[in-house]
């Protein structure tokens, strides 16, 4: 049990937290048909968490939350001007602009020296889910120890406060967002600022993609958006149960990668660990195909 | 001062950045750019199984062919199940797309962990194909791209006229008798060419901005379609070509992102002429 | 004499460097009115303007004599009918429900009061045994009254309708016209545009005929001319009130 605290307790939580806030929030961007903003948003979001880290010297949560929101904002500002500058499709102009974002996060990951501090590729790319552990966990005792618990990664603070603000955005806003992701020309008309709107949930998605993204890594955040929404959008009819359902699936998700990671492995008689980030990627993809499958089957019938 | 292998790499770079302006501008028209990107990142898992499995065999897990092999495999796998997704009429082709690259990606990942347990395959550099390593191309690796991207090239001039009517006006061009489900699949083929060519050069997480950036600049600029092709060509290989030699000079920064930020520079001045123009 | 539902002065609409619509002045009288005129002309382009959703490049519009955002209340909105994704996870009654946003506070339940004032919105266009029914899952008649119902249910002064008889069946259509006579003989306006010229000698009290710019207005007898029709549809065979009514 001590084992279990001190090595995985730490990273199921994380991988809890980051798939339960994505998942929630993923629902928004595949309503909106607008996927591959979360693509955009969790590529182009490194820049600011480089400059962030670089300013301050800190790889502490405010200075990269502030730099990764700043550089979300201007990548979708970015979008929309090339869109309009330019006449491109919004695909195009959403690949153009990220890939340049991400582009000029690893450039600046090797200028400012941030590399050389514990902010790598390596986890811009799998995240570092094995890495967070809770050594001064000593039983069950630990989890009502607030000595203990501040041994607990950093990273968690910020993963629990951005799913705290993300369930009270979703819970107090409902009905605006169902509005918003329906018919936002209604919406307008009823005279709901709607462009601020998007800007707060651009921005709120931003924030779970750059928690999660100390977890998984940016690319599988993209997993973590979509794959839960996709997964629920073949399965469900109902606005709530896409909402709550996605949240629900996302944080499953995140602990049945991290569970299976290690035993999977050992039960198969191999002797190394999966990565947990990866696996939960994985089982995300698979659990749209199975959606898939499954729903083909209920319309033949 | 430039050294022969290194000639070599940076001229196999070029020709990839030709091929990737002319297929660019045609996925660009029929509005499939973003494609490169699903299929970039399903790549990573059969780069990674072809790793594995040459080194399984005994072969040297460095050979590029084998890896562009298992690429290209998996591309293919990627695009039947955006196929099917899209297919379902539930996930839109945005959600698909972001469902398929992030999910092969994250299988690759998965892959990738079991691979660098296997002594053989350790050293084979797998972690290069997501952000490209000009740098450690061989002569023939080099080769092998470059000639690969200018097949592509001659496909893409050889069906010009018809590829043409296609990503114009769809309905005109099936009118007239083309057969547009093969010149879709043709153009899809040249997409997955020019992006498996791309891996180990600029890398599977920006490939699609060297098919997507060069293109969108030359757009802006030309008037007519050979036109087009012609900045497009140009732009691609200017831009893979300094991305190759900035990452040879400073091998901390990987080839992908030094392309992909010369391509946007070359992409902000043609804006900026195209505007010029207008007021 | 209170003020008319909506007043125009000089409204001018561009899309990029192309004039949507060009220095409309314009007065509606109460009652139901039809916005004519070919594809392009604009018809759409105003109601929007109209409402803020696009930017009017000059010009102003009134409603009841007040500036939009003071008049929103009073205002109800029916868009075209390809503009939303019907996959959507909603049922009719959530749709209806989504026009009671400005009158409830957004978290929680819908309170019970609402809920029936959706319920009653979706039964005076027949829709009542469908409101638990995913919106995808609805004929295309079906889902105009769903959004009808909608609009119904903002309780608006003025509605303003983008082609609500666009390619609905006899059922839908007969129920529409109903509810806007309804609504005409409960004291309220409604703006429409509108496509079938066969319609609207029955049916409407006034016309606005567009063109890029007004090429008639005013009531049904006065401005349904074949002069104006021709000057509007570039004179087309086959187009004229006449020869549409036959």
């Amino acid at each position: 049990m001590t084992d279990f605290l001190r090595l995985d307790f730490a990273a199921l939580l994380a991988a809890m937290l980051a798939g339960g806030t994505c998942g929630l929030l993923g629902s928004f961007l595949v309503l909106r048909r607008e996927s591959l903003l979360g693509d955009a948003l969790s590529h182009a979001v490194l820049p600011g968490i480089v400059v962030g880290f670089a300013l301050t010297g800190l790889r502490s949560a405010w200075p990269m939350l502030l730099g990764a929101l700043g550089a979300a904002l201007l990548a979708t500002v970015a979008i929309t001007w090339i869109r309009r500058a330019a006449r491109l499709e919004a695909g195009a102009a959403t690949g153009l602009v990220f890939t340049g974002f991400f582009a000029l996060g690893l450039v600046l990951l090797e200028v400012t020296g941030a590399r050389n501090a514990d902010l790598d590729i390596d986890c811009v790319l799998f995240g570092q889910l094995e890495t967070l552990v809770w050594l001064e966990a000593a039983g069950l005792a630990s989890l009502l120890d607030p000595a203990a618990l501040a041994g607990l990664p950093r990273q968690l603070g910020l993963l629990a406060g951005v799913a705290l603000a993300a369930c009270l955005f979703v819970a107090a806003f409902w009905r605006p967002l169902k509005l918003l992701c329906f018919d936002p020309d209604f919406a307008r008309s009823l005279g709901l600022r709607v462009g601020r709107w998007e800007i707060l949930l651009n921005l709120m998605i931003a924030a779970a993609a750059v928690a999660a993204f100390e977890a998984v890594g940016s690319i599988l955040v993209i997993a973590l958006l979509v794959c839960p929404a996709a997964a629920l959008r073949l399965m469900t009819d109902r606005y709530a149960v896409q909402v709550w359902g996605g949240a629900a699936l996302g944080a499953g998700l995140g602990a049945a990668g991290v569970l299976l990671a290690g035993p999977l492995p050992a039960a198969l008689g191999l002797d190394f660990a999966l990565s947990a980030a990866g696996l939960i990627g994985t089982l995300a993809g698979l659990t749209v195909a199975v959606a898939l499958q499954r729903r083909r089957r209920f319309q033949a019938l | 001062m430039i050294g022969h292998n290194t000639l070599v790499v940076l001229l196999g770079c070029a020709a990839l950045g030709v091929a990737a302006g002319v297929v660019g501008s045609f996925a660009l028209l029929r509005g499939r750019a973003l494609l490169a990107d699903a299929i970039g990142h399903a790549a990573l898992p059969g780069v990674v199984l072809a790793a594995m499995i040459v080194s399984l065999l005994g072969g040297e897990s460095r050979a590029l062919a084998p890896l562009l092999l298992g690429a290209a495999l998996t591309g293919v796998l990627g695009l039947l199940a955006l196929r099917r997704l899209t297919a379902s009429g539930r996930i839109r082709p945005d959600a698909a797309i972001a469902v398929v690259l992030s999910s092969f990606y994250a299988l690759g990942t998965v892959g990738l962990s079991i691979a660098q347990t296997l002594p053989g395959v350790a050293q084979a550099g797998l972690s290069s194909f997501i952000l490209g390593q000009a740098a450690t191309l061989t002569e023939s690796d080099a080769i092998l791209a470059g000639a690969l991207a200018l097949g592509c090239v001659a496909v893409a001039v050889a069906l010009f006229q018809p590829l043409r009517a296609l990503c114009f006006d769809e309905a005109f061009a099936r009118a007239q008798g083309l057969p547009v489900r093969a010149l879709d699949l043709t153009l899809l083929g040249l997409l997955l060419a020019v992006c498996v060519a791309g891996l180990p050069a600029v890398g599977l997480v920006l490939v699609v901005a060297l098919l997507v950036v060069p293109a969108a600049a030359a757009r802006l600029l030309a008037g007519r379609l050979p036109g087009m092709l012609a900045l497009a060509a140009l732009f691609g290989a200017v831009a893979g070509a300094g991305g190759a030699l900035v990452s040879t000079r400073f091998a901390s920064i990987p080839t992908g992102a030094a392309v992909v930020l010369g391509g946007l520079v070359l992409f902000a001045g043609a804006l900026g002429v195209s505007r010029m123009r207008r007021a | 004499m209170s003020a008319p539902p909506v007043e125009i002065q000089g409204l001018t609409v561009r899309y990029g460097e192309r004039p949507a619509l060009t220095g409309v002045n314009w007065t509606a009288a109460p009652g139901l009115t039809a916005i004519l005129g070919p594809n392009g002309a604009g018809k759409s382009t105003l109601l929007k303007a109209a409402l803020g959703l696009i930017p009017a490049a000059e010009g102003q519009v009134r409603f009841f004599g007040l500036p939009l955002e003071q008049a929103r209340p009073r205002l109800a909105y029916l868009p075209q009918r390809a503009s939303v994704d019907w996959d959507f996870p909603a049922s009719a009654l959530d749709v209806v429900a989504m026009a009671r946003l400005p009158r409830t506070r957004w978290f929680g339940r819908l309170p019970r009061a609402e809920r029936e004032a959706a319920r009653a919105a979706l039964a005076a266009v027949g829709m009542a045994d469908f409101a638990d029914r995913q919106i995808g899952r609805l004929s295309g008649g079906q889902q105009q009254r769903v959004f009808l119902a909608r609009a119904l249910a903002q309780e608006a002064d003025l509605f303003l309708m983008d082609e609500p008889l666009a390619a609905v069946d006899v059922v839908t259509e007969q129920t529409i016209l109903a509810v806007l006579h309804g609504l005409v003989r409960a004291g309220k306006s409604v703006l429409m545009v509108h496509h079938d010229l066969s319609l609207v000698q029955a049916h409407f009290d006034q016309v606005l005929i567009l063109a890029g710019r007004v090429v008639g207005a005013g009531p049904v007898a006065e401005a349904f001319t074949e002069p104006a029709i021709a000057r509007a549809f570039g004179g087309l065979p086959g187009r004229t009130p006449t020869e549409a009514a036959a």
